[in-house]
């Protein structure tokens, strides 16, 4: 085959791009670890495809999961691939510690290059593939739940979103098997991620995978911003909404403002790196610290869009489980919305040391440290919650609790990042990765795992194992001490992020605990699968269908568990800020409605997973500059926006006899069970109905 | 509830059919959202450009490359689109139901027209200043001046496109609810657009010019 005709075909593949050829080639460690991890993918991948195929369950997941438009299914999708880049990324930063613990004035056993590759695909999963997926599912679940409806604005654009975010993924699981990622950290800064000093397909990856993310969540972020504003059951005022949709309607605010600049910043880089153009280049004009500038418009808001959802898990977390209604509700609700606005007014702290003027730097730096007012206060709302009210440590309780004290911490160090004389000295050394795992790990990844466990019974029926998820929590907790403490020590001592070799021998010890405590992580992470699994072999004898394991206040608990497709079988009429708490009080829940009626819900569409799957071909086309592929996917996505159009048959109804057995069902296991004491609430005698408090 | 009532920042359909006019408040009140979406990606390219003015790298400056006479026709092009798209939009409106659809048609089919000849004579101008060395690997001035330009351009092409479905969907499927939602989302996005124009024309072509 000659070479033009190759190209056209394949772009740039060629067999080196296979890490297996390159192991078989050059035979170091560092390779092989390369070619264990690809093939690792393949297997899981094969396995997962055989095993599917031998139970015949392919069209069961295409009729019921990949081509449904229940926000509940898709948020149980968006969780399943949030978990899945977990493993993965959480793995990465294993080998970064163990690299860096035995790499003191030694090569180590990772080179430089896949060193680089596993600090940038490890950031980039943590935020862009675990953290944001799991928010999405936690919002797809909870949001319309919370707020009385029965399905999100645009359910279809909702399909969509998953499916590009999972698209995304998948192309970032293929950069593990064909060809490298890229060595310009999560935040890909140019001149360096230009093809001038990266000339490899490594950026490109990083470029369309994130690309084909933030367009998913600015479409999510449109979806729930409608859903909050236009489909609140009646009653449902703002300032009746639960916390957690505070929180969802901020984020959502957040993503449709933050997320375009991530997409110009990334866009424009492909657009120097495929043809030629010099915006951040280092010659012809090109300015490199407006990447920096654009990236972290949308950097530092991310940071919240992140954050405040699992302000929210937190927020219904200690109310419930100290059976208290929310302290503070309406400051929590304005100190939501502060951060949500003081987040677009610091991004220049990510790179005081650009050269602007200090007049510059002590501005962001104040309107830094500002930030640190509101989220103080939403700190002692939830410990005020907390004051006089039953207090019982279940495990989401326990990282809330956890949360609270580590996220202070955190949250100290930052006020010393935002000194930019400070700042100056620490610059780019690992006392910033110790700061900003600091605040993301409590404050983001406990929060998920928070709300994992809270909503878990919610969405499944069954609840999660109390004695494993006591076991992980411990392991989170004291992991994530044991790794990051002696970071700030190393940053102090000034030693540089991101380095592959370490040259001062003084380092050894701290790296060595360091190392430790990722294990005890990765111990957490294995601790969380062991607890699915006890969870579901043991789940018949934790069914609590009744719907209501936690003595619940917002209306998802009003309904049973895991909820009809339909959700309410009339939907609520709101009078109280705790919704279903205060109507259970009125002995007014689980009322049989008078009568039932069709109900109208979107018919399942292959839409969604069409444009995902044919996105990430696009850009895996693109990629490889397999030009063919991109435009074939390209045009696809658009046929398929253009086709679905002109559908007008998009809606089943359920008959109101359907409805009305459903609901009996459920009425007369609510009958027949016990009520649940809150002492008793994590034995397997509670069958999610708690007994009614005075 | 009122038929009259005002549902959403938008056209309002109210008195000519009540079912569509109930159905559009989400879907329009979230095509602003997407705008404003859209919006924040546009004044960042224009940031951008605006701090790249000065990063000519000795080629070709926008006093030597801008045609005034060119910039200004493809104004008046796309502001007489935005015209004739409302008179599509009072057409919508207005038209009872069993009524001809050919008013809108044919106004529609006049904006997608003006469209299609603001693309060209855009295009045009595009290929005049690579003739004249001016090309967008020469300088992150012209980088910044063919990134903000041609995505406008690009909008405009899906907007035309989209234009086209619409016409070719009031042909075969009627104005049905969902058609009407679709072309009053189509109008606030061909507004937008010619916003978007009316700053590009002031902000890259008139202050090209001055300088």
């Amino acid at each position: 085959m000659n070479d033009a005709l190759r190209y056209a075909l394949f772009g740039k593949l060629a067999a080196q791009s296979l890490p297996f050829v390159r192991a078989w080639e050059r035979p170091n460690l560092s390779e092989v670890i390369a070619a264990f991890a690809a093939a690792l993918v393949l297997i899981a991948a094969a396995a997962l495809f055989v095993l599917i195929t031998a139970r015949g369950k392919w069209r069961y997941l295409w009729e019921e999961w990949f081509t449904s438009l229940d926000p509940k299914r898709i948020a149980i999708m968006y969780v399943i691939v949030a978990l899945v880049m977990l493993c993965r990324a959480l793995i990465e930063g294993v080998l970064m510690r163990a690299q860096q613990a035995v790499a003191v004035n030694s090569a180590g056993f990772l080179s430089p290059d896949h060193f680089a590759q596993l600090f940038s695909t490890h950031g980039s999963i943590m935020v862009f593939f675990m953290a944001m997926p799991f928010i999405a599912g936690l919002l797809n679940y909870v949001v319309p739940l919370q707020i009385g409806a029965r399905d999100v604005a645009f359910p279809l654009l909702n399909a969509v979103s998953f499916w590009l975010t999972a698209g995304a993924a998948a192309l970032m699981m293929g950069s593990l098997v064909i060809g490298r990622f890229s060595t310009g950290g999560w935040s890909g800064y140019p001149p360096y991620t230009e093809l001038a000093f990266s000339p490899g397909v490594g950026p490109d990856y990083w470029i369309w995978a994130v690309t084909l993310g933030s367009i998913g969540s600015t479409l999510t972020g449109l979806n729930f911003i409608v859903t909050i504003f236009k489909m609140r059951a009646p009653g449902m005022h703002m300032m009746r909404m639960p916390l957690f949709c505070w929180t969802a309607l901020c984020t959502a605010i957040l993503m449709i403002f933050a997320m375009p600049a991530l997409t110009v910043a990334t866009a424009l880089l492909a657009l120097d790196r495929y043809l030629g153009y010099h915006f951040f280049t280092n010659d012809l004009g090109g300015n490199m610290m407006n990447y920096a500038n654009l990236f972290w418009l949308f950097g530092h808001p991310e940071v919240y869009i992140l954050i405040l959802p699992a302000f929210g898990v937190y927020s219904e977390v200690v109310s419930t489980f100290s059976s208290k209604a929310l302290y503070g509700y309406a400051s929590l609700a304005v100190a939501t919305s502060a951060i949500a606005v003081l987040s677009f007014t610091v991004w220049v702290h990510h790179f005081f040391t650009m050269g602007q003027s200090s007049n510059i730097n002590g501005a962001f730096g104040i309107a830094t440290m500002a930030i640190g007012i509101p989220t103080g206060v939403k700190i002692y709302d939830w410990i005020w919650t907390m004051f006089r009210g039953e207090v019982r440590f279940t495990v989401p309780m326990l990282y809330s609790l956890a949360f609270m004290v580590t996220f202070v911490f955190g949250g100290f160090s930052g006020i010393i990042l935002a000194m930019p004389p400070l700042d100056f000295q620490v610059h780019n050394t690992v006392f910033l990765v110790a700061h900003f795992h600091n605040m993301l790990i409590p404050g983001v990844l406990y929060g998920l795992l928070a709300g994992y466990h809270y909503w878990f019974p919610k969405a499944f029926g069954f609840c999660l194992n109390e004695r494993w998820g006591r076991i992980a929590f411990g392991c989170w907790v004291a992991g994530f001490y044991v790794t990051f403490m002696p970071l700030y020590v190393l940053g102090l001592s000034g030693m540089v992020r991101r380095a592959q070799e370490v040259f001062d021998p003084a380092f050894r010890p701290w790296l060595s605990v360091s190392l430790c405590g990722a294990l005890i992580l990765l111990f957490a992470l294995c601790s969380l699968g062991v607890q699915l699994w006890v969870s579901v072999r043991e789940r018949a004898q934790n069914r609590v269908f009744v719907g209501d394991p936690w003595d619940g206040r917002s209306l998802e608990w009003s309904v049973s568990a895991p909820p009809p497709a339909y959700v309410f079988a009339v939907i609520p009429e709101v009078h109280d800020r705790d919704a279903f708490y205060e109507s259970k009080r009125r002995h007014d829940a689980r009322r049989r409605p008078a009568r039932f009626e069709d109900i109208e819900l979107p018919r399942n569409s292959a839409v969604g997973v069409t444009i995902g799957l044919s996105a990430a071909a696009a850009a895996f086309g693109l990629v490889w500059h397999i030009w063919w592929l991109a435009s074939v996917g390209v045009l696809l996505v658009w046929a398929a926006v253009i086709a679905r159009s002109f559908a007008r048959n998009v809606h089943r109804v359920v008959p109101a006899a359907e409805v009305a057995r459903t609901e009996e069902r459920w009425l007369a296991a609510a009958a027949a069970s016990p009520p649940i004491t809150r002492p008793l609430e994590t034995t397997s005698l509670n069958r999610g109905l708690a007994e009614r408090s005075s | 509830m009122s038929t009259g009532e005002v549902r959403h920042v938008g056209l309002n359909l109210g008195a000519t059919d009540a079912i569509a006019h109930r159905k559009a408040e989400r879907a329009v009140f979230g095509f602003w959202v997407f705008l404003m979406s859209d919006a924040v990606l546009f004044a960042l390219l224009f940031a951008t450009y605006g701090s790249m003015l000065g990063a000519t790298a000795g080629g070709p400056t926008a006093a030597a490359e801008f045609k005034l006479g060119s910039a200004l026709f493809e104004t008046l092009i796309l502001l007489a689109s935005s015209f004739t798209f409302g008179m599509a939009s009072i057409a919508m409106k207005y038209r009872k139901a069993g009524e001809s659809l050919a008013p809108l048609l044919v106004w529609l089919g006049v904006t997608l027209a003006l469209g299609m000849t603001f693309l060209g004579m855009e295009l045009h101008d595009f290929v005049g200043m690579f003739q004249a060395g001016a090309y967008p690997s020469r300088s992150g001035f012209l980088s910044a001046f063919f990134a903000l330009v041609p995505l406008h351009g690009l909008h405009v092409f899906g907007g035309s496109l989209w234009v086209l479905v619409m016409m070719v969907q009031l042909a075969s499927l009627g104005a049905d609810a969902q058609v009407k939602i679709n072309i009053l989302k189509l109008g606030l996005f061909w507004h937008f657009l010619d916003i978007v124009w009316i700053a590009i024309f002031s902000v890259v072509y008139l202050q090209g010019l001055i300088r």
